[in-house]
């Protein structure tokens, strides 16, 4: 009961919280993506307004070397702005729907933002030292008469307080009919694909005047329309294997190998269901709405509304773990189809090891399951536990009957205060968890 | 193997007495489907089909017709074209939209406030 998340023994901190504080949230502040980079270092943010907010973590301090490093500030820019297609009379929003982190090759990071139509490349330089001593030109820029130049010197770099820049490397347009749901980085470093509700693309990071088609689920008669994609990635370590998630509930593992064009599936991931447990909601609350390999590549786990499932590559008929997230819902499935609720669309991650796994839920409750342990655990990211060091407690909902003290009843909870976006630090216990404005960064107690 | 048979055969034993439990139990998913129906009688038979899908496939769609507009506007001539009245969701039929009408998308210029 101490507190699933890799071990027995762990307790969640709270650590910082970032965002305004006020109730009255604008729309362009609601976040919509949050990823760390590979090595933990750099968390990226991404929101409604369509900016980027970059996070560094601070190194460890010589004074207090159990403490890990704080988050601040590193960088912030506008990535995408809203759009508007005259010719389908359509709106674009600015909106970013991902973010993926490229792995480092140099000193500069890269990563790739996207919003509904167009994938960004931006690339986020540091500059600590600058050139001073032209010959041409004044320390203020002006430019000298070459006349009244006299002698010549060779300019010398001199440190100046550290600049961190953002600018686009490379702009992926034109490429999506539809809404882009997902971007996922090739393990070869080159290439990576995007994918909208009927197609996925396969980019290469330098070339934007061309990508290829790797699947299309478009029907021929729009009528026959079934199901759409949901998410996909590409195998953390397998170049030519990726995976697709669909509104159906279903997953479908493609070799690029196979063919150009992978409309035929090499393996299909469906958890029979039982016809008499069929109803309205059955289709809609096993839409797929994340899908995430792990570290290791020989699992993935999806989401859908109600469940986080885990699949053995090797094994197509069924999850191999099934945890309930909040099955306290299922008796109120009829409001949250009203409220619209129902289609909200939950992420979910891995530990580092792969150990444990987390999600987030409605009332700013937020899930873990340690696989290992059999144990889970439900938090809360609140500014009521925002003292620094302060350890969650553990919370309950009460599905029925007396409601113990502590325990909160299911009508109580707040829909509208929903985690849908979590994200773990590749290598430590270190969370982020964003609320609908503000991000929540939780370590694991130290002693 | 003899065990394997009688295992099954247990297990089919328990199975049928479940589902009479089950009847005389509705699910709570289907107790709640039945709460919809009631609200919504004219609900569609095909609930993720079409009709949803087809609904998320045309988000952001906005009806402005350039043909239409010039049209009006050479009708009305000198006269100013009527505007829509502050409250509308959706700009279609009779109403023919104005640029003034479509709601103005700017960019953010404010940093956002995880930054500040």
């Amino acid at each position: 009961m101490a507190g699933a998340g890799g071990g027995n023994d762990v307790q969640w901190c709270f650590s910082q919280v970032k965002g305004a504080i006020d109730d009255d949230v604008a729309e362009a502040d609601i976040i919509s993506t949050v990823e760390f980079n590979h090595s933990g270092e750099l968390l990226a943010t991404g929101d409604k307004g369509g900016r980027v907010v970059i996070f560094q973590q601070e190194p460890e301090s010589k004074n207090q070397p159990q403490c890990r490093g704080e988050y601040n500030v590193y960088s912030t820019f506008q990535s995408h702005e809203p759009e508007f297609d005259y010719l389908k009379s359509l709106e674009i929003e600015e909106k970013i729907n991902k973010i993926r982190w490229l792995p480092q090759k140099n000193a500069a990071q890269f990563l790739l933002s996207t919003n509904d139509k167009t994938i960004k490349l931006w690339k986020i330089s540091e500059r600590d030292k600058r050139p001073e001593g032209y010959n041409l030109k004044e320390e203020d820029g002006r430019y000298r008469d070459p006349n009244t130049v006299t002698t010549l010197r060779v300019p010398v770099f001199r440190p100046m307080d550290l600049m961190v820049e953002a600018s686009p490397r490379r702009v992926f347009a034109n490429a999506h009919t539809y809404h882009i749901n997902s971007i996922s980085v090739n393990s070869d470093c080159e290439t990576y694909l995007s994918a909208d509700d009927l197609r996925i693309n396969l980019w290469h990071l330098e070339i934007t005047d061309r990508s290829f088609n790797i699947v299309d689920i478009k029907p021929a008669n729009m009528e026959e329309l079934t199901e759409v994609i949901t998410a996909a990635e590409f195998h953390p370590n397998q170049c030519n294997t990726f995976v697709y998630s669909s509104s159906k509930g279903t997953i479908r593992l493609c070799d690029m190998r196979a063919s150009a064009l992978c409309d035929q599936h090499s393996k299909m991931f469906e958890e029979p269901e039982d016809p008499n447990n069929r109803s309205f909601f059955s289709e809609i609350i096993s839409s797929i709405s994340d899908v995430k390999f792990s570290h290791s590549g020989r699992y993935m786990m999806t989401r859908d509304y109600l469940s986080v499932k885990i699949w053995d590559l090797n094994m197509e008929t069924r999850p191999v773990e099934t945890y309930q997230v909040h099955e306290y819902l299922r008796s109120k499935l009829c409001s949250l189809y009203e409220n619209d609720c129902i289609f909200d669309k939950f992420e979910c991650c891995w530990n580092g090891n792969d150990s444990v796994v987390m999600t987030g839920s409605y009332n700013n409750f937020f899930r873990m399951f340690d696989r290992g342990y059999r144990q889970d655990v439900t938090l809360e990211a609140s500014r009521e536990n925002s003292k620094p060091r302060s350890v969650l407690k553990p919370r309950k909902v009460c599905t029925g009957g007396k409601r113990k003290k502590d325990e909160i009843s299911v009508d109580s909870l707040d829909f509208n205060k929903k985690i849908l976006h979590t994200a773990w630090h590749p290598l430590d216990n270190i969370i982020a968890v964003a609320t609908t404005n503000n991000l929540y960064i939780f370590q694991d107690k130290l002693n | 193997m003899s065990d394997e048979i009688e295992d099954t055969k247990a297990a089919e034993e328990t199975t049928v007495d479940e589902k009479e439990v089950e009847d005389k139990v509705i699910s709570p998913e289907k107790a709640e489907e039945a709460k919809l129906k009631a609200r919504y009688p004219n609900l569609g038979h095909k609930p993720g089909g079409s009709d949803l899908l087809r609904k998320r496939l045309q988000k952001g769609q906005k009806y402005f017709d350039s043909g239409d507009y010039n049209m009006a506007k050479a009708k009305i001539k000198n006269k100013q074209l009527p505007t829509a009245a502050p409250e509308k969701t959706e700009i279609t039929g009779d109403h023919i939209p104005t640029p003034q009408d479509l709601p103005q998308r700017k960019p953010s210029l404010v940093a956002s406030k995880l930054a500040g």
